[in-house]
Formats: C-alpha cells, sequence, structure tokens
C-alpha cells in the first residue's frame, strides 16, 4: 500500500480514499427527507449506518434529543464505564507559514512568536505532570525549518521517558517521519481537517503546504501505517454555513479509520471557533443544541469513539455534557507556547472559556460521579 | 467458610468472584465495592497504575486481596510480555490477566498472540491467567503451556450479554484440567449464576458492578449469586428437559 504523497488525489486503500468514495452528497439529502419512522429505525439499529446516521442528524431527529441523549449516555456508561479521561496540550511553538484565516498563529498576523527550546519544553511538561496530568498533546505551528521533524522527535524523546502518553498536532508528515515519531515514543496522532469541504478549505488555507487537502486528509492513514495507535480527527465548527454537512464527512472518516485502521483507538474532536488574533469570528456559530445533537448522534454511530472536549467550551456547557458521550476532557490548558512554566506574552492560538486547572476539573468529574483517569497508557518500547 | 475454595497455583481462594476495576466511579465506589462483594483478587490494568501520582488506583486495594495485573492495551505477545514484565520490575505480584486484544472496538482476544505470550510468561515464572474466546482447542493448549487458569469469554467484553458462548463454555469446562473462570459480559448477577451452574470456577466481573446505580450493592448482589451457583453446581443440578415428564414413564406398572 502506498501511503506517500499524491498530489492529485488519495492512495487506495486508505481511509481518505474511503471518504473519498463515500457519496456524502446523497447522505446529507438524506438528511433533509428522514422522517420521524426513520429516525425512530437509527434509534433502534443495534449497528447503525452512515445513512442511520443521517436519519439521527435531521431536522425530524432533533424532536427526539432527549431520546437520542439517553441512548448517548448508556452507551457511553457500558463502553467507558464512568471514568472520564484528562489531557492538557503543550504547545511547542506559535511559528507558521501557512496562512489560515481563522487561526491566530497564521503567518500573517502581528504577533510574538516562540518556539520552546527542548529544556523548556521539559519544563512546560515538568508543569504540568506536577499537576497531575500523565497524557500530554505536543502542538505547534506549521514551519518545517524551525518546528522540524528532527526537533519534533527530539522534544518526544525527551518527553518520553516522564510522560505515559504523547500525541502530536503539528503540520502533517510522510510516513517515515511519523515512523520515527512513534519510535521516539509518540503514541498518538491528532490532524484536524478544519474543513471536509474542498472548496471551503481552498477558501481559507489561501498559503502554505497546508494548502494540500488529500495530503492532509490521508495523514491520519500514514501516521496508522506508521504505528500510532491513537488517531484523532475533527473539524473547526463554525467555517463551514451548514454543520450537519460538515458532520456527516467527520463521522465517514472517522468510521472509515475505525475500519480501515482496526488495531487504533479513533477520536474526534470537534472546536467550536473560539476568537483569536486577527479578529477572527466564527462564520457559522454552531448553536450548544446542535453540537449536543451532533455528539449524541456521533455516540450512537459509533459507540467505542472516543470523543474530546477542549477548553474552548465553557466550564458549564462541558459540565452538563459529562455522561451524554464525551471521553476526554482537556484542563487548565494554555495554548500560549512557554504558558506553563514561563509564560512571556507569546500569542495564543485561541481564547480559552474554561480555565479551570486540573485539579478543579478532577473536582467537578468527581462530584459529578465521574472517576477523573490521568494515566491511562504504558508505553512499550518495540524492537526495531 | 460456607463455599468450597478454589485453589489456583497454590492459593486458595474463598471467593469465586473477582472483579475489574476500570469502569468504577470513584476509587472509594471501588474500596466499597471490593468489600461488599467478597472478590480476593482484582485485576488492574498496568496501564492504569501510576505509583507517582498523588491517588494511584492500587491504593483502593486493601490488604489481603490479590492484583492482577493485567496487560490490557497490549495487541501483541511482544506488548503482553514487556508490560508483565514492567509489573514485575515495579514488583507487583508476578500474578498475569493476559489480554492480547488487537481490536480496541470489541477488545476480543488474539488467541495465536495470547499462546505465544502465554508460552514466555509460564516460562518466565508468571502465574499466567489468559483471557480467551471461547475456543476449547485454545484453552487446552493454554493449559499445556502451564497457564494457571483459562479464561474464556461469556460474550463480548463490556456488552452485558450473557453467556452467548455458553456450549462451548460447557466443552471447555468439561476438558479443563485447571480452573475455568468466566471472564467478559456476564450482565447480571443470573447470568454469574449461571455460569457457575454450568460448572465454571469463578467469574470475573467489571461492567455490570461498576457501572451500577450503586456499585457496593451491586457487588454484594454478584457475592450471593456466585454462592448460589456455586452451591447449585456441587449440589447436582438436574438436566433440564423440553417436556413435562412422569416420574417413571416406563416402569410405573412394577409399583
Amino acid at each position: 500500500m502506498a501511503l506517500e504523497s499524491r498530489p492529485d488525489g488519495v492512495p487506495a486503500g486508505t481511509a481518505a480514499a474511503d471518504l473519498v468514495g463515500t457519496d456524502l452528497v446523497g447522505l446529507r439529502a438524506r438528511i433533509d427527507t428522514a422522517t420521524a419512522g426513520d429516525v425512530d429505525r437509527a434509534l433502534r439499529a443495534t449497528r447503525p449506518t452512515l445513512e442511520d446516521f443521517a436519519a439521527l442528524l435531521s431536522p425530524a431527529a432533533g424532536d427526539r434529543l432527549e431520546d437520542m441523549a439517553r441512548r448517548a449516555s448508556e452507551i457511553t456508561l457500558r463502553r467507558f464505564g464512568r471514568t472520564i479521561h484528562l489531557f492538557a496540550p503543550l504547545y511547542l511553538s506559535n511559528e507558521c507559514v501557512s496562512v489560515c484565516t481563522y487561526c491566530g498563529f497564521s503567518a500573517g498576523n502581528e504577533i510574538a512568536r516562540r518556539t520552546l527550546s527542548p529544556d523548556e519544553v521539559a519544563a512546560e511538561a515538568r508543569a504540568l505532570t506536577a499537576q497531575g496530568l500523565r497524557h500530554l498533546l505536543l502542538v505547534a505551528g506549521e514551519h518545517a525549518r524551525i518546528v522540524s521533524k528532527d526537533y519534533l522527535v527530539e522534544c518526544v524523546r525527551a518527553l518520553a521517558v516522564d510522560v505515559p502518553s504523547l500525541s502530536v498536532e503539528v503540520q502533517v508528515w510522510d510516513t517515515a517521519t511519523y515512523r520515527r515519531l512513534v519510535e521516539a515514543g509518540c503514541d498518538g496522532l491528532v490532524v484536524y481537517q478544519e474543513t471536509y469541504d474542498r472548496d471551503l478549505y481552498a477558501a481559507v488555507h489561501t498559503k502554505g503546504k497546508k494548502r494540500n487537502y488529500d495530503w492532509r486528509l490521508s495523514a491520519p492513514d500514514r501516521g496508522a501505517a506508521a504505528g500510532m495507535r491513537r488517531l484523532g480527527v475533527g473539524a473547526l465548527l463554525g467555517l463551514h454555513p451548514d454543520w450537519r454537512t460538515e458532520a456527516l464527512a467527520v463521522a465517514a472518516h472517522a468510521r472509515a479509520l475505525v475500519h480501515r485502521w482496526w488495531r487504533c483507538e479513533v477520536s474526534v474532536s470537534l472546536p467550536r471557533l473560539r476568537p483569536a488574533a486577527g479578529d477572527v469570528t466564527p462564520a457559522h456559530p454552531v448553536d450548544d443544541r446542535s453540537f449536543v445533537h451532533l455528539l449524541c448522534a456521533l455516540r450512537l454511530l459509533l459507540p467505542e469513539l472516543g470523543l474530546v472536549l477542549s477548553t474552548r467550551e465553557a466550564p458549564a456547557l462541558r459540565d452538563r455534557l459529562l455522561g451524554l458521550g464525551v471521553t476526554h476532557l482537556s484542563a487548565g490548558s494554555s495554548t500560549e507556547p512557554g504558558g506553563y512554566a514561563a509564560p512571556d506574552g507569546a500569542e495564543p492560538q485561541f481564547e480559552v472559556a474554561d480555565t479551570r486547572s486540573p485539579a478543579e476539573v478532577a473536582a467537578v468529574l468527581r462530584s459529578a460521579g465521574f472517576d477523573p483517569v490521568w494515566k491511562d497508557w504504558q508505553r512499550v518500547a518495540r524492537e526495531r | 467458610m460456607i463455599d468450597d475454595p478454589l485453589v489456583i497455583a497454590g492459593r486458595t481462594f474463598y471467593s469465586r468472584l473477582f472483579l475489574g476495576t476500570g469502569k468504577f466511579p470513584s476509587a472509594r465506589s471501588l474500596s466499597e465495592t471490593i468489600a461488599s462483594c467478597g472478590t480476593e483478587m482484582v485485576t488492574v490494568a498496568l496501564r492504569r497504575v501510576d505509583p507517582t501520582a498523588a491517588e494511584d488506583i492500587l491504593e483502593a486495594l486493601p490488604p489481603g486481596v490479590l492484583l492482577l495485573t493485567n496487560t490490557s492495551g497490549a495487541v501483541d505477545a511482544h506488548e503482553a510480555v514487556r508490560l508483565a514484565r514492567l509489573a514485575r520490575a515495579a514488583e507487583l505480584p508476578d500474578w498475569i490477566k493476559l489480554e492480547v486484544t488487537p481490536d480496541p472496538r470489541y477488545l476480543l482476544p488474539d488467541g495465536v498472540e495470547t499462546l505465544k505470550a502465554a508460552e514466555v510468561l509460564c516460562a518466565e515464572g508468571f502465574t499466567v491467567l489468559p483471557y480467551v474466546n471461547a475456543d476449547p482447542v485454545l484453552c487446552k493448549r493454554l493449559e499445556e503451556v502451564g497457564c494457571a487458569t483459562v479464561m474464556p469469554l461469556g460474550s463480548w467484553i463490556g456488552s452485558n450479554q450473557g453467556l452467548r458462548t455458553r456450549a462451548a463454555l460447557e466443552i471447555i469446562v468439561e476438558q479443563s484440567l485447571v480452573p475455568v473462570v468466566v471472564d467478559a459480559g456476564i450482565g447480571a448477577p443470573s447470568q454469574a449464576a449461571e455460569a457457575l451452574e454450568l460448572g465454571a470456577d469463578a467469574v470475573l466481573v467489571n461492567t455490570a458492578i461498576g457501572t451500577a446505580g450503586d456499585p457496593p450493592a451491586m457487588g454484594a448482589a454478584f457475592r450471593l449469586a456466585v454462592q448460589a451457583g456455586r452451591r447449585a453446581f456441587v449440589a447436582g443440578l438436574p438436566s433440564a428437559h423440553s417436556g413435562a415428564e412422569a416420574s417413571s414413564p416406563l416402569t410405573g406398572f412394577l409399583s
């Protein structure tokens, strides 16, 4: 299976190809035509299809939101128990050569730029592990020279000694680089497609390597082929005028990854756009009811899916979403490089809405009857 | 003690209920459940163990309860063996619940890799309790390489579907020279009782207790069910029939 760059299209035999081959237009049409009976059938399905998912996203299903929430809650409880996993992002750098209209790190923005040295990265990690965190997500802007593959490998290798679980959310790389990251101790790869709509994707990514839609779309496949154990995908809600269209694509992609890379744990995150540098305001904000509707439908489609909720969401909503399908929460997040151990005014990627400390979030979880899980991974060195 | 003890690898257990720990709402709930269900062996995933944490899951285990470290997360024999060795290096007990589940959706065990790992771990002196599909031949192979028990699934982990593999479990129970522990899918006390009634030596339960409305109370219910099932088995259950039957249909005329 060839997973390397193919400028025109995605490689065969990948989840990306499965998604490209999915009739998303036809599924979108089903959303509008779904009847109460279709919703009923979808709610009762033991193994829902994408057609069922379309019915669950429909306006007709909006009337059954309480039923959907109840089912989502039951499924999540059975699958994950009364546990919620906690993690934190560790921002390595806000240097970026790409221009993305929605992002605070965008190359055109006049902001204070900073890239942490490996020692500074270690200090950040110490600040986070001192708060109990054991799963860190390394995040960086897109700058292949400053945030190079060698730099990333060095950071992962240094952190892997003390941090049980490391994921990366950085520019997309080839399989060989992902393999180097895995060997250094990275076990998870997060790649947001941002939007699955090709025209919109081209419109919001105006400059940089990120403009290559297909190369990004097949990045989770390359990561899985390289040995990543956890794959995270998602879209930025608020970019696309129709959240249901975006939801279909995210779900179909996640489902394809689950089937294609059956050894991997797949998760989805659907961050709603927040204000950031460059005066970004969401063009098409997604309201709370629609957001909950989408999360519940995803849980019914994919019972084993990790559902990640970031600190972009406000505390009140985050607390209410416990038990409705969410499995992973970030906590105590700073989106500024160096923001934990040595903040010096570098620009954050976006404003955090939930500013509670990990300990405070854990206390809320406990009072709601959930066990905060800090560590759920044991790295095992592979023989070369 | 009312119930007959179970001996695994030379260690005597008076409770035939083993407990998983992954889905409880709190460490306190887990502690209370361990007490109420009377278990003497509790399995914890090494991936959840964190001696450096302010509150480690192992602190919920009272003294006297045996820790059965499991290799949850291992996708092949190599990883499972490495995890077991890490547990030993961390001075945890040598008892290992061997789980090799490459598929995170249904968490179904890989029999080929499980057997490979069991061979290595038994040779290294671990007490190995392998989680397997309800495959009678695989169970015999695991017994041959020195496993202390076999732990076939009743149905998929966390499914609460009960003994969907009953026909195969009956063969495993009939053939096994080591204790048989039904390990997954038991969703209600009645299903635990059923496993013991058909001759399983013990059950391991997690989801049905950990996600119950009141885990300690559900643990107590399982304790009673396991005792009832075992007593029924020892007492000798009459075999079931599909229809009513006269007491002596063929020879009644003789009396």
